[in-house]
């Protein structure tokens, strides 16, 4: 039996960017939050201290501080044909655990979606026609659009301290920024990062094609910065050390360095840590959420009743726990009906490596978002027409870093191991770099997310099963992205080089993207969307849904930026509902 | 209201946990554990380091296993004019300690069944064989099959070329142990050598940064911002550790 606390204003279930800051920002107003996180408190000082933070093997290699898959993991195969297995270890992407989520492990790279994004559906029909769509797509235009979120990606810009360059303000085109971008109000709150060697070369390279390479926008951040919360940051050192990792330096923006140091202070707000919400408790008539049942580090049931319940777990995680409340209708496969597990999609990954005969990219100086980019290929940036697929890709040249446990290259063809590897492993490692395209994923009726039947977690509930392969579509448009990315390496003046092409099918095993979106997307239509516009669930009015599992489909961009912007809208869609509480939107 | 809950026992006290609540006053209704309101739970000096190892002896193999393990680092990567190997490096004892940590037993991983006798090569790792358990029964199959190939020779005793033919044939799988999986011994033995030549020095491997001297890596310097102002230049300071380097003196 779980033991009852005292009712709640507001129950946050994850405290990661998207908790952080709505605790924050509720908290400000006077109601009583609590959040309440599965993992460990984690901070700076003591977790990620610079005496211990830069250890490959512990954070990079042995997931220190990820989600354990022992506590949970999902299960995965290709298709419905197939039995899931479990995700016995960590491989292609990387769950975060603990306070700062996967806020406290990410690269930084943070993007706002091109304004075309938001109405693919409708914009490619228009363009091309109905014909260009893949065969069983799920492509819908979001409920929202550019315009719209533009004021809020700005706020999410200020709060991280992004590093970066505009392209375009209020219209008007700025010399060495994103040409493509849709306007913004105002720069970047930070100039952006040092660059190296490999994109300087790449820089020249791309311009002399007539592309328009810009600095991408960085959340580790070039010059010291203070944040309207009033937490501040330092530059960043370019240690090599982000990805996988928590910052020493309080450079990379985190929950850490720019949410909770001022979320602490507000009386009103408490977080209970290793505690693990279990279900979101429905009324009887399963309209209203009545709170959350958790269960503590020792075993024990507690229920939190609150008003409102905000659901900012990771996005898999988003979607099990609204399977396993009940809260809206489970995505059914072979009926093509539901919405709950529904759009699931994920991020390509092609391009080509470039072998100089001489050259010293130091790779080991780097940064998670450094790097040059170009969205020439990106969204209907380019015509697709004649190439009959829908999405693209954001081409970069980066060095994220040198830690050679996990990178310590070699050209095609060397062996494994013995005297010929150890050479080519001292001749190649200075001389590598490589040009890569970070492709978008359209939403398919065979990618989804179930409840599994035979593997459960600890607490002896059932797994999220995730049915994912990569469609045509995306195969032809990634394999397409790694010609370009190998004109530019060519370009580049690269001895040679080898093209990395989109073959066999999704493998659980080599690490690729840790961007899984949908499964409880917002949309116009209840029958085809979990939520609506603003998060908030069409069958339960009191209960919003953050993160990246609201995306329709996802974008050629990391979506963060896109996580924090939606984050900063519901927001103020959460302030008006608990004003005049009920669905903001009628169907 | 609802009731006072009485009986509620302390979550497991670690250092963590005390140092972490005694920075924070009861709150609701008694809840008294893993309550973080008003300052960040946590002392100054307070952090999380791993404990370094100290070579000498083996706590999981025994002589013959760390005999062979030794052939086989040594074989992988190899002593020779570029600088030391796996072997000199210490990659044995990382291995060594390794195998006795959370690591070992795969203690982080999802280990529920039912194992699946014919997962898809997409679906990863599916063995129910912690590390501990393939180094102990894929080294016992290794020994007997050298014993029976070989006229009565373990691993160890066989000529470097013999070493390399029979390794070569273990990464392809093509050599058929007795009851154990060839590759899976190579994959795993693979693995954790380039871990240990290329891992911080403290876990016991790497001795002297040999694989960081190899690449060029500097280790944890943290800070390159002055090699970012001279991009394409040769970096020419030598490595530094977590626990510095042998210059500054023994740790």
């Amino acid at each position: 039996m779980a033991r009852r606390l005292p009712r709640k204003d507001v129950v946050i279930i994850g405290l990661g960017w998207t908790g952080s800051i709505l605790a924050l920002e509720l908290s400000r107003t006077g109601l009583d939050v609590v959040a309440i996180e599965r993992g460990p408190w984690r901070d700076t000082a003591t977790d990620f201290n610079i005496g211990t933070a830069a250890d490959e093997l512990r954070y990079a290699v042995r997931h220190d501080i990820f989600l354990r898959p022992k506590q949970e993991t999902l299960t995965m195969r290709n298709n419905s044909s197939q039995t899931a297995l479990p995700i016995r270890k960590w491989g292609s992407f990387l769950p975060g655990n603990g306070v700062g989520g996967a806020g406290v492990h990410w690269n930084g790279q943070t993007w706002r979606f091109l304004p075309d994004d938001f109405r693919i559906r409708s914009h490619m029909i228009e363009r091309y026609g109905a014909g260009i769509l893949p065969e069983s797509n799920h492509i819908q235009d979001w409920p929202i659009s550019y315009e719209e979120l533009e004021p809020y990606y700005d706020k999410f810009e200020y709060v991280a301290g992004i590093s970066g360059k505009a392209g375009n303000i209020k219209g008007e085109i700025q010399t060495g920024g994103n040409p493509f971008e849709g306007a913004r109000a105002r720069d970047y709150p930070t100039p952006p990062m040092t660059q190296g060697h490999a994109q300087d070369l790449f820089g020249r390279a791309a311009t002399g094609l007539g592309l328009h390479p810009f600095p991408r926008p960085s959340a580790n951040i070039s010059v010291a910065y203070t944040n309207p919360y009033g937490c501040s940051m330092a530059p960043c050192t370019y240690c090599g050390f982000c990805e996988r990792f928590g910052c020493a330096n309080y450079s990379k923006a985190s929950p850490q360095t720019c949410v909770l140091p001022a979320l602490i202070r507000e009386p009103t707000f408490e977080a209970r840590t290793e505690c693990e919400v279990t279900k979101v408790n429905l009324s009887n008539d399963g309209k209203m959420a009545t709170g959350v049942t958790y269960v503590d580090a020792d075993g024990q049931l507690w229920e939190q009743p609150a008003d409102l319940v905000l659901v900012c777990a990771y996005s898999l995680f988003n979607v099990r726990l609204l399977l396993l409340s009940g809260i809206g209708k489970p995505y059914d496969h072979a009926k093509d009906e539901g919405v709950v597990g529904r759009n699931y999609a994920y991020q390509t990954g092609s391009g080509s490596t470039a072998y100089f005969e001489d050259a010293k990219f130091n790779p080991f100086a780097a940064a998670g978002s450094l790097g040059v980019a170009l969205d020439d290929f990106n969204s209907d940036n380019f015509d697709h027409g004649a190439q009959g697929f829908v999405g693209g890709a954001s081409i970069t040249s980066a060095h994220t870093n040198g830690r050679p446990i996990l990178y310590h290259p070699t050209p095609p063809g060397t062996p494994s191991w013995g005297g010929a590897w150890k050479i080519a492993v001292r001749d190649t490692y200075q001389r590598v770099t490589n040009v890569s395209a970070q492709g978008s994923v359209m939403s398919y009726r065979n990618n989804y997310l179930d409840l599994d039947p035979t593997y459960k977690d600890p607490l002896g509930r059932p797994l999220l099963r995730m049915t994912f392969d990569y469609q045509d579509n995306e195969r032809r448009m990634a394999n397409w992205m790694a010609e370009r990315c190998d004109e530019i390496a060519k370009a580049m003046g690269a001895k040679a080089t080898q093209v990395n092409r989109l073959t066999g099918p999704w493998s659980v095993v080599p690490y690729q993207s840790t961007h899984n979106t949908g499964g409880a997307i917002m949309g116009r239509d209840p029958k085809t969307s979990v939520l609506n516009r603003y998060l908030q669930s069409w069958d339960v009015a009191n209960v919003f849904v953050m993160g990246a599992s609201a995306f329709p489909q996802n974008a050629g961009y990391n979506p963060t930026g896109t996580v924090g912007a939606l984050t900063f809208w519901a927001c103020e869609a959460i302030l008006k509902y608990l004003k005049s509480p009920g669905s903001l939107v009628q169907p | 209201m609802s009731p006072q809950p009485d009986g509620y026992h302390h979550p497991r006290i670690t250092r963590r946990s005390l140092l972490a609540t005694a920075a924070l006053l009861i709150t609701t209704a008694g809840v008294h554990a893993r309550v973080v309101t008003k300052v960040l739970p946590w002392h100054p000096n307070e952090a999380h380091p791993v404990m370094p190892v100290v070579p000498g002896g083996y706590l999981f193999f025994t002589a013959i296993e760390a005999a062979a393990v030794d052939a086989i680092v040594g074989r992988l990567i190899p002593t020779d004019e570029l600088g030391p190997g796996a072997r000199d490096a210490g990659v044995t004892t990382f291995i060594d300690r390794q195998l006795t940590g959370p690591y070992g037993g795969h203690d982080w991983l999802y280990m529920q069944g039912p194992f699946s006798d014919k997962p898809l090569p997409t679906q990863g790792l599916q063995s129910p064989l912690t590390p501990r358990q393939q180094y102990r029964l894929g080294l016992a199959a290794l020994h007997a099959y050298c014993m029976a190939a070989y006229g009565n020779r373990g691993f160890v005793e066989l000529g470097p070329d013999e070493q390399d033919k029979l390794l070569a044939g273990m990464e392809k799988g093509e050599v058929s142990l007795p009851n154990f999986s060839s590759k899976m011994l190579f994959g795993a033995i693979h693995t954790n050598t380039m871990e240990g030549y290329f891992a911080d020095p403290i876990y016991g491997g790497n001795r002297d940064m040999a694989g960081w001297k190899l690449v060029g890596f500097p280790g944890v310097r943290y800070d390159f911002r002055d090699v970012m102002e001279r991009p394409n230049q040769a970096y020419t300071l030598p490595p530094v550790s977590m626990q510095g380097r042998p210059a500054w003196g023994a740790r």
